[in-house]
């Protein structure tokens, strides 16, 4: 299939946007004014988790639990138990970590119809070093039986991804961050839980990412379009269930993949990929992450640079995988 | 159906006889642990709670939640002998065999009209503490009962649950402490001593009662005392003897997670009859 790209592809720039934490924390507000069942839950990071603008507006339907998260999770649960729609918030490093056994067995094995909101993922979280970033939660949530794992990559995505978890009857963990997301997304775009969106396409290739590494993905395609590579753009915002379409397709008609992410590359996105690619349609792959280690303090930028997180890294990894298709 | 002091002990034996039967028939699980706790599961069931096991789901009934999962076969026989229509009494000796709604731990999968599944000790406070605060903001009447073992209690998470359950003025909420003194390892105060147990749930801030836990009178007193106490949540630290009713079982660590052979299983009945 023939696409034209060169003359459709109009060059990305990036342009912050407000963080998904943020974009989590209003969106949160709106579904409490429209449902009377939606409960917030924090563990004493609320001005950072922005469950503190819910908190304001409905004061009654906030419990704080202290820092204690795997009380948080259970007590989320219990409000699930109860009929209520609850979101429970900390960062991803404390709520998954501290909260999984709580996650799996009063919401996955107990079925509950709990919301986790991690914060603060990834090392984009900067200063604060690799105590507080979470590197593994996407492994982690993607084990739990039934639960849905979603990592959006802007606010307008995040907004909508939040609702949708609202919409949904049963466990979700959603995956935020700290920094200004960049702007991926126009006003009119849809999203749907398990439906990967094509946010450029491409023929030569296709790089699959979530989170912040969309925009960056967008970067490296343009880097790789000036080499007259035509990479297609897949955003997986849900990591679970895993659009396997989107992936089949992508490997089916570009035949090389790259998956980026904002996380060690065991046991993320890349190797649920790399899964339904064996699955499907077997073609050569490389991966973007962090491999095997941990990092440190500074200013996003300068750590996803170091970390090899960038439109540059990717568009290396481009070319490699190219060169063995 | 308020049931009499005198039917509630008639019934607690019936249970117990269920619980050896049903542990020797699945030759592994928990009697002692189980024995310790059937007059508070008998008085909840069948005086204290506003249930209705014809309707299971009803949104303003009280809920029980077995905290320390593996004394299921209580639960079991006590739900079974309730009338519920997913345990049924005729299946009570399946328990933990292949195919049977009476798994190792309760699991709502199997039976849907338990409240919470449950198994890994530590949790089920938090979940009781999540139901309430949901009850109260609805402005239900519900109240909700968490049974705690002794050794459970080591669990760090509990006290997060109980530090949290008396900030938030939970007072629909009676978490239970089956003392029985004895976990898997041994006796309690050698694996890890959770001594003084009244003094420390007055400091995590709530209210205490220290009673005989098979005396049915008091354990019911105890509950009516609960609902009455406004403001704060109540803790029920119960005496018990693990293996009660039986008397090679009774406080004996071998029966916390080790079935009664057959000849053990003729003699604790003939001490049941």
């Amino acid at each position: 299939m023939a696409v034209d790209t060169k003359a459709m592809r109009k060059k990305f720039e990036i342009k912050p946007g407000p963080a998904t934490r943020e974009a989590f924390g209003r969106t949160l507000v709106e579904l409490g004014r429209e449902n009377k069942d939606v409960v917030a839950v924090d563990a004493d990071l609320s001005k950072s988790t922005m469950t503190v603008y819910f908190q304001k507006e409905f004061p009654d339907r906030f419990f704080s639990c202290g820092i204690a998260e795997a009380n948080m999770v259970g007590v989320a649960a219990g409000l699930a138990m109860s009929g209520k729609i609850p979101f429970a918030a900390s960062f991803s490093v404390f709520a998954v970590n501290k909260g999984f056994e709580q996650m799996r067995v009063c919401g996955a094995y107990g079925r509950s119809n709990l919301k986790i909101v991690g914060t603060h993922s990834g090392i984009s979280i900067g200063e604060d070093g690799p105590s507080q970033m979470s590197v593994e939660e996407i492994a982690l949530a993607c084990s739990l039986v039934g639960f849905v794992v979603m990592a959006p990559a802007d606010e307008l995505s995040c907004k909508a991804l939040v609702r949708a978890a609202a919409a949904y009857v049963g466990p979700v963990f959603i995956r935020t961050g700290r920094p200004k997301a960049p702007v991926v997304y126009g006003p009119d775009q849809k999203f749907e839980i398990g439906k990967a969106v094509e946010v450029a396409p491409g023929t030569d290739l296709t790089i699959i990412a979530n989170g912040l590494l969309v925009a960056q993905s967008l970067v490296a395609a343009d880097l790789l379009d000036a080499e007259g590579v035509s990479a297609r753009v897949i955003d997986m915002h849900t990591v679970k269930p895993l659009d396997r379409d989107a992936i089949a397709r992508a490997a089916a008609e570009t035949g090389a993949i790259v998956v980026a992410e904002e996380h060690l590359v065991d046991g993320g996105l890349g190797v649920k990929v790399a899964q339904a690619v064996a699955e499907t349609h077997p073609c050569v792959m490389e991966f973007v992450g962090i491999h095997d280690r941990y990092a440190e303090s500074g200013q996003p930028e300068e750590l996803l640079e170091k970390y090899g997180l960038v439109g540059r890294d990717i568009a290396a990894a481009a070319r490699k995988v190219l060169a063995r298709k | 159906m308020a049931k009499s002091i005198d039917e509630l002990q008639v019934i607690s034996k019936r249970v117990r006889r269920d619980i050896v039967e049903m542990i020797t028939a699945a030759k592994s699980g928990h009697p002692g642990g189980s024995l310790s706790a059937v007059e508070i599961l008998v008085e909840l069931y069948f005086n204290t709670m506003r249930i209705d096991p014809a309707n299971p789901k009803w949104a303003d009934r009280d809920r029980f939640i077995l905290s320390k999962g593996h004394a299921a076969p209580v639960l079991y026989s006590v739900m079974a002998e309730r009338g519920y229509a997913d345990t049924p009494k005729d299946k009570l000796n399946t328990l933990r065999q292949f195919g049977s709604v009476y798994q190792g731990h309760p699991d709502m999968r199997f039976i849907p009209s338990l409240e919470a599944s449950t198994g890994s000790l530590g949790q089920g406070l938090s979940l009781g503490l999540g139901m309430a605060l949901g009850a109260r903001l609805d402005g239900r009447p519900s109240r909700f009962y968490v049974m705690l073992g002794d050794g459970e209690i080591q669990e760090g998470q509990v006290w997060e649950a109980a530090m949290a359950a008396a900030f938030h003025k939970v007072d629909n909420l009676v978490a239970i402490v089956d003392y029985n003194g004895i976990q898997l390892d041994g006796f309690v105060k050698d694996i890890m001593e959770v001594a003084p147990l009244a003094e420390k749930w007055r400091s995590f801030g709530w209210h205490v009662l220290e009673i005989n836990g098979h005396d049915p009178k008091t354990v019911r007193l105890a509950f009516e005392e609960a609902a009455e106490t406004k403001g704060k949540p109540t803790a029920v630290v119960a005496h018990t003897v693990k293996g009660k009713g039986v008397s090679f079982m009774e406080n004996n660590p071998k029966f916390h997670g080790v079935a009664p052979t057959q000849d053990e299983l003729k003699l604790a009945l003939q001490e049941l009859n």
